[in-house]
């Protein structure tokens, strides 16, 4: 288990403010943020590289924050791999293993189940500067996990690959995250990375984590308009609460009213509700969704292998459409169209 | 063929004149030297071969090559921690240090030897300390060493520094994590990525130790190294007698420098 408590640093561009972060013992941890929001520095602080103003580090309950890095144990990748150029596969990866002393026999045993593991054994005498940039990553993953690390740092790992190798290596990370059993922990600005890996997800911005979660709470219940906005969600209304019953939120958007569900918040109160584009739901017909409205479709953009259309119903709502549902519904711009929600689909928070 | 010629010259033709007009300066450093190499061993090599048996000259050289060794292995010493501190470190006044480092190279040589002189000799500041302990600069070996040691060190500082800064430092930073104390990602890292760097630095300041003449000659005239005896030579029996010895270094240190430049090629 890594625990990170009110970790604070100061460098001459950028300063990492209060991080507090329990991450489990196995778990795949992803810290996902845009660029420029600490993250790299986040992670060469755990691995020790510098060491900060203020905070603590813990492994296993072990205080590491002054530790200097050789004695840490952790594995780090970095986004460019960073494979010694002047040795080859092999001598890269048994690099660690040879300053511990380890025998002979077990480095040749230890590299034997990597390279199967990876399926790198064809790779062992090249020159690593002979490699593609998805075989660099792969000797990279092994060179550091040849020292047997309590846990896998990978900075970025997948973005300096092609878009048909990337796809082709997250599914072999994860697998490699359940066969090696340690816990990793993976920085990225790339929601796609952090949708298919993460057990749980930090979400870094301006030097700080500012939500942690699952899945699914990070990107259906953002804690802010701010985190909505990054996790690529448009539908943020701003609006009031005019009425309460128990848990049923009235809330007033533009004059319209829509039905939220939250134990919190106070009649008159300020709030901002948060959907998806998935949930909602364009038609005629009937729907158990407690929300419907009539609207007027703004715009139709088509994007990747789905569309997304804006609406305007007295407030602009964003939904995103398979491209069946647009020939089937016949969307085009100017048609006046109904919307449903759901109420459990709306993330309320302050405003 | 000839069309095609034509076409790059009409698409390209920055490259095809600056190479005319920088071949200039190749013809005119081959002239300068070939004409001496043709007179002193085609046209009449008597004086040539005479020199090859005249014990001083040949002692004269052997001294410029061992000083300039010297020189050199202090150059390596004190100049791979400089380089490699200033490389990795951002810190305020570093332009100035990187500054005056490069002034024994913009300084007339002469000056250097005086300033050297002044600090060195029996009754210099420094010297006379050194003289205590039976070290002795003025007209001596270490004279020698130190003057063409203050006027090569930047060849090989700047080399170095050069390429300490092309070494990616995630990889010493990634060495770290697996498991390398600073000192051992420093040598085994660091060292044999600018290995290229630190041999043509070494090669550059140890060529610039033989040919110097300017500050060595101030501080110590004895023991005479080449340049000195070429220098005084061509004073007292002109070309005649000057011209051979300055052929004979310039093939020794062609055949050198070669020598060199093979074997640290091979390496990488």
């Amino acid at each position: 288990m890594i625990r990170i408590e009110n970790l604070s640093n100061n460098w001459d561009t950028f300063t990492l403010n209060n991080i507090s972060l329990e991450i489990k013992e196995g778990e795949y941890f992803v810290i996902l943020g845009p660029t420029g929001a600490g993250k790299t520095l986040l992670l060469e602080l755990i691995v020790g590289l510098y060491i900060p103003n203020e905070g603590r580090i813990f492994i296993d309950e072990k205080d590491i924050t002054y530790e200097v890095p050789e004695k840490r144990n952790l594995g780090f990748l970095y986004q460019d791999y960073s494979l010694f150029p002047h040795l080859s596969v092999r001598k890269n990866i048994e690099y660690g293993m040879k300053l511990r002393n380890i025998s002979k026999n077990e480095i040749d045993s230890k590299i034997k189940e990597l390279s199967n593991i990876l399926k790198i054994e064809h790779l062992m005498h090249r020159d690593t500067t002979t490699l593609s940039g998805g075989e660099q990553q792969k000797v990279a993953l092994a060179r550091a996990l040849a020292i047997n690390p309590k846990v896998l740092l990978l900075d970025e790992p997948f973005s300096a690959l092609d878009e048909n190798t990337k796809s082709k290596l997250i599914p072999e990370m994860k697998d490699l995250h359940r066969k090696e059993g340690i816990t990793f922990i993976h920085v990225t600005h790339s929601q796609e990375e952090a949708i298919l890996l993460a057990d749980r997800i930090g979400i870094m911005m301006d030097g700080t984590v500012v939500q942690v979660g699952n899945p699914d709470e990070i990107f259906y219940k953002p804690i802010s308009k701010e985190i909505a906005k990054f996790v690529k969600i448009e539908n943020i209304w701003e609006g009031k609460v005019i009425k309460k019953n128990e848990k049923e939120l009235i809330v007033d958007v533009n004059g319209k009213q829509i039905v939220a569900l939250s134990d919190h918040f106070k009649v008159g109160q300020g709030v901002r509700l948060i959907i998806r584009p998935e949930d909602i739901i364009l038609g005629k017909g009937n729907t158990s969704a407690r929300n419907e409205f009539k609207g007027k479709v703004i715009s139709v953009i088509k994007h990747g292998f789905y569309h997304i259309v804006r609406i305007d119903c007295g407030f602009e709502v964003e939904a995103a459409v398979t491209k069946q549902s647009i020939e089937n519904l016949k969307i085009i711009e100017g048609k006046d169209i109904n919307i449903f929600f759901k109420a459990t689909a709306l993330q309320i928070i302050k405003r | 063929m000839k069309n095609k010629i034509k076409l790059e010259l009409r698409r390209n033709p920055i490259s095809f004149i600056f190479f005319f007009i920088g071949f200039a300066i190749i013809v005119f450093v081959v002239g300068t030297l070939f004409n001496m190499l043709y007179k002193q061993l085609i046209v009449s090599p008597t004086y040539f071969i005479a020199i090859l048996k005249d014990q001083y000259v040949l002692k004269s050289i052997g001294l410029t090559l061992y000083a300039s060794v010297l020189s050199t292995i202090l150059a390596v010493i004190f100049g791979i921690p400089l380089a490699y501190a200033i490389a990795r470190n951002n810190f305020y006044g570093k332009n100035i240090i990187e500054s005056l480092i490069d002034i024994p190279v913009i300084i007339p040589h002469t000056v250097a030897g005086i300033a050297l002189f002044s600090l060195l000799s029996r009754r210099g500041t420094v010297g006379s300390i050194f003289g205590n302990l039976g070290i002795v600069f003025q007209d001596s070996l270490w004279g020698v060493v130190i003057a063409m040691f203050f006027v090569s060190y930047p060849l090989f500082v700047n080399s170095a520094k050069e390429g300490f800064i092309s070494v990616n430092p995630n990889f010493e930073r990634v060495a770290r994590t697996l498991g390398a104390s600073q000192w051992k990602s420093f040598y085994q890292i660091a060292i044999p990525l600018s290995y290229h760097n630190l041999i043509s630095g070494a090669i550059m300041s140890w060529a610039r130790g033989i040919s110097e003449f300017g500050a060595v000659v101030v501080i110590a005239y004895y023991p005479m190294i080449a340049s000195t005896l070429i220098f005084y030579r061509f004073n007292t029996g002109g070309l005649q007698e000057s011209q051979p010895i300055a052929v004979l270094l310039i093939l020794l240190c062609f055949v050198i420098f070669v020598f060199l430049r093979l074997i640290s090629k091979k390496k990488g």
